[in-house]
């Protein structure tokens, strides 16, 4: 049964490490702006794409 | 012929969406309404950044409405920089400019992608709600005064007003909240989870092992921070209000808290039971859940604006030598000579140098039309020039003037602030209090005779079971559901607190311009005659070219008829405007004037026309012939009279304006005698509120300019209306879309019965409070029983008030679910 104190403990650190995600995530300001990161995520990432077409194009040539 | 006419209306801008007319650019396949759109359109396509485009349909800015642009010479000025900037170090700059056109998905990725247009901004942030725009950039390689520049070229022109030299770069203290609501629902989850052996095995755990003292410490461990950290915003409010000699709502939870926390640490310290440490940092995670909700703000709006974010940053001076530089307002001094275009505020008062001009003051002193000035007149600030650019003389400092005497008044200083608003639960908690703990001392002394120690526990069981959480919770959970109704229907209300004074309101008062009718528009009717296409053109031709600014109204009411070539045009100081357009005489004025030219007898010309109603009438001569007058009156909002008719019957209703009598025959119908009062100054209004207060009236101020700010303060419930959120509004309770005036009434329902909703959800979490009591007294308070009693009573309110709030709303019909 002795066992049962190491499983504690671990269970504990995991929820500490979650903890100190959300403070950090607190901290970085994550949840000072929950509406504009929802119109981001529909955006393209357009500009890398056409990146790569520059630089393959440039390879080509 | 008629095809192609719909065709032409079909065609929109592609830019901005505006329907295009006869002078409509054409690029390719698509069509632009002006210059402005076509060159944002090639700005964007030269820079590959057409996604604009098609992220939404049209998503771009009308340059038509457009005033003069401003001009940022002075974000130049090194010293103006420092004070607008949030940091600035080794040519590092980051800045955040607040953009009231930001409106849609494509503004955001524009603005996101700014450093495609100018390789000097590092990166570059939008905060959608509040319509911010964050940038950081590189000094070297571009400036501040470039970058306001480059927005206002693309449509995206950073608003910036005095305020904001002044402002304190402020931290966001929600994260606190945050971090204190994400630490105790840390604590309870793992307290629940080492609590629920003890519950399961009854009191055998304790056999097995030391399982029980680790569990134990553990928990004390974790409630810990909780304590001290978590519940500190109501310990420390609650020991302030005993300390001055009152008791809030928060004293009684400090009691149940503390009596929490001791018990359970004596309990697991003597080793007689697990303790209650479970329901302690449950109950302080479900309190700072409903503070969370009460908290909950409208980022885009702020309720204590004064005159500082009304007026503009900067001003064009003109130096001795005649060349123009802009400077900021507060740097004016007097004697300074300022430039101000039409539509420009006028920073300072400031002696008129230029001969004549029209000066709009609807938003200072309520007056509906614009005052005319002649020269050596003194303007005060925050009129605003209506026609052609002037030139002033400043008398005297931004902070001495007119306009900021307003805000010397007693009801704008804080210290005299009327005593902060008591709530409803702050009101019931000194009794509730007292009955509690009277309870508690009386169970004690029952049981003092059986034993001592079964005395002081029963003494904390009571305690800890009549901890108002169930009372502390439904008010935020309440009016928290009642403010995002408002919110839909148009009605921003500051916080919960002000909901509670709507409910309890005596009487209304309004203000009339702007507010009753609609500032921008004027009702333009065409009152007996008939014109022709071809009349109104040449109308609309002549009036173009003219400042005044009942012309310019008509002007503007015509605007989907086509200009016509001006070839003479001459105005006449006070009269109007005589004019040759396309080879036709025209005189348009008032009747005296254009009966001159009248060819033969007519209503103008034998006088019957002549000063009937006030200045507000234009007649139209075309060679010779009198066409018939135009009308100009402010108009009311939709649905204000039936407003007005219900209201009276149910509360006080009073009009104060600060505009003249020429409205009142208009107005009296719909409003108890004697209630009109026209030709109030500021001063007078707020002493008008006053004096209802003293006849003990709960006033509603209903309001829209600076001419109101000093009532919408003074009185308990201060409402601006305005037509469009992100413009400036005076400090006040709520900001109401113009839009939903006429549903008022139905708004003061709501909030009635939110707070019947309330006082039925006190009846309920009492009832939670006498069973628990019950068992308290008895003495049979186990753990495990108040782990499953307070959860249950607080989840229990939760539904209940916010269920209830919105059934409320449906049946009022201001929410409707699909």
């Amino acid at each position: 049964m002795e066992v049962i104190f190491i499983l504690i403990g671990f269970s504990l650190m995991i929820a500490l490490i979650f903890l100190a995600l959300f403070f950090w995530a607190v901290r970085s300001g994550q949840y000072d702006d929950s509406y504009t990161p929802s119109i981001r995520i529909l955006f393209d990432n357009k500009s890398s794409s056409e990146e790569e077409n520059k630089s393959t194009s440039k390879k080509k040539a | 012929m008629g095809t192609t006419v719909i065709m032409e209306k079909a065609i929109t801008c592609y830019h901005c969406g505006e329907p295009c007319n006869e002078d409509a650019k054409r690029v390719g396949e698509k069509y632009f309404c002006c210059d402005g759109c076509q060159l944002v359109f090639e700005i964007l396509q030269e820079n590959n950044l057409d996604t604009y485009y098609c992220l939404e349909s049209t998503p771009g800015i009308s340059f038509k409405k457009k005033k003069n642009s401003n001009r940022f010479d002075y974000l130049d000025d090194s010293a103006v920089i420092e004070r607008l900037v949030d940091f600035r170090n080794n040519g590092y700059i980051a800045v955040s400019f607040y953009i009231p056109n930001i409106h849609c998905t494509s503004c955001v990725w524009l603005l996101e992608n700014l450093f495609k247009l100018d390789s000097g901004i590092i990166n570059s942030s939008v905060n959608f709600l509040k319509r911010e725009l964050s940038i950081s950039l590189d000094e070297q390689k571009t400036t501040l005064r470039s970058v306001a520049e480059l927005l206002t070229s693309i449509g995206y022109e950073p608003e910036l007003k005095l305020e904001k030299l002044d402002k304190e770069k402020a931290t966001s203290p929600d994260r606190r909240l945050w971090l204190k609501l994400g630490m105790a629902g840390f604590s309870f989850g793992n307290i629940m989870l080492f609590s629920v052996p003890e519950y399961l095995s009854g009191f055998t755990l304790s056999s097995q092992g030391s399982f029980h003292i680790l569990f134990g410490l553990l928990n004390i461990a974790l409630s810990l921070p909780v304590l001290f950290f978590s519940a500190s915003d109501y310990l420390k409010s609650g020991w302030a209000a005993v300390r001055q000699g009152g008791i809030n709502l928060d004293v009684p939870i400090s009691i149940g808290i503390l009596a929490l926390f001791i018990q359970s640490v004596y309990e697991i310290f003597t080793g007689i039971g697990p303790g209650y440490l479970d329901s302690f940092t449950g109950l302080v995670f479900f309190l700072l859940i409903g503070r969370i909700i009460q908290k909950k703000t409208y980022e885009r709006l702020s309720f204590d604006r004064d005159y500082k974010s009304y007026l503009p940053i900067s001003v064009t001076t003109i130096r001795e030598d005649g060349s123009e530089r802009t400077v900021s307002v507060d740097k004016l001094e007097k004697g300074v000579r300022i430039l101000i275009r039409n539509g420009e505020l006028v920073p300072a008062d400031a002696v008129m140098l230029s001969e004549t001009g029209f000066v709009d003051y609807s938003f200072i002193t309520g007056e509906a039309d614009p005052v005319e000035m002649k020269q050596g007149d003194t303007v005060y600030a925050g009129g605003k020039l209506v026609g052609p650019t002037a030139e002033l003389s400043v008398v005297k400092e931004v902070s001495n003037s007119y306009l900021t005497k307003l805000w010397n008044n007693a009801a704008f200083d804080d210290s005299s602030q009327h005593l902060k608003v008591s709530t409803l639960a702050d009101r019931i908690s000194p009794y509730f209090t007292l009955v509690v703990i009277g309870i508690a001392v009386v169970a004690a002394l029952m049981w003092w005779p059986e034993s001592v120690e079964m005395s002081l526990s029963v003494f904390t069981a009571v305690l800890i079971i009549a901890c108002p959480c169930a009372l502390a919770l439904s008010t935020p959970f309440t009016l928290g559901s009642a403010l995002n109704v408002f919110s839909k229907n148009g009605m921003f209300i500051k916080g919960t607190e002000a909901i509670e004074q709507l409910s309890g309101i005596t009487s209304v008062v309004f203000d009339k311009t702007g507010t009753l009718t609609e500032p921008k528009r004027a009702e333009i009717l065409l009152r007996e005659g008939v014109l022709s296409d071809h009349e109104l053109r040449l109308v609309k031709s002549a009036c173009r070219q003219s400042v005044h600014p009942l012309s310019q109204k008509i002007a503007d009411s015509l605007d989907n008829y086509g200009a016509l070539p001006v070839e003479t045009f001459e105005e006449v100081v006070n009269k109007g405007i005589k004019a040759t357009v396309d080879g036709s005489q025209i005189r348009i004025g008032s009747a005296s004037f254009v009966a001159e030219s009248v060819a033969g007898e007519s209503d103008v010309s034998t006088g019957k026309m002549a000063n009937r109603s006030g200045a507000s009438e234009v007649h139209i001569v075309i060679n010779g012939e009198w066409k018939g007058w135009f009308k100009i009156a402010g108009s009311y909002r939709s649905g204000v009279k039936e407003l007005l008719t219900g209201f009276k019957n149910r509360v006080e209703t009073y009009l104060v304006s600060g505009d003249n009598a020429s409205e009142r025959s208009s107005l009296s119908p719909y409003f108890p005698r004697d209630a009109l009062r026209f030709n109030q100054t500021p001063q007078q209004k707020l002493e008008f509120i006053k004096k209802l207060q003293d006849k003990g009236e709960r006033v509603v101020m209903i309001g829209d300019g600076l001419n109101d700010a000093g009532a919408l303060q003074q009185s308990d419930f201060g409402i601006a209306l305005t037509d469009s959120t992100s413009s400036f509004t005076p400090a006040c309770d709520a900001i109401m879309d113009g839009a939903a005036l006429n549903r008022f009434d139905t708004f003061v329902d709501f909030s009635q019965k939110s707070m019947t909703t309330i006082k039925l959800s006190f009846g309920l979490s009492l009832m939670y409070n006498i069973v628990g009591l019950s068992f308290a007294v008895a003495g049979q308070l186990t753990p495990l029983l108040a782990a499953i009693l307070m959860p249950l009573s607080s989840i229990s309110i939760m539904i209940f008030t916010t269920g209830s709030t919105y059934l409320t709303a449906k049946r009022l019909g201001l929410i409707s679910w699909k």
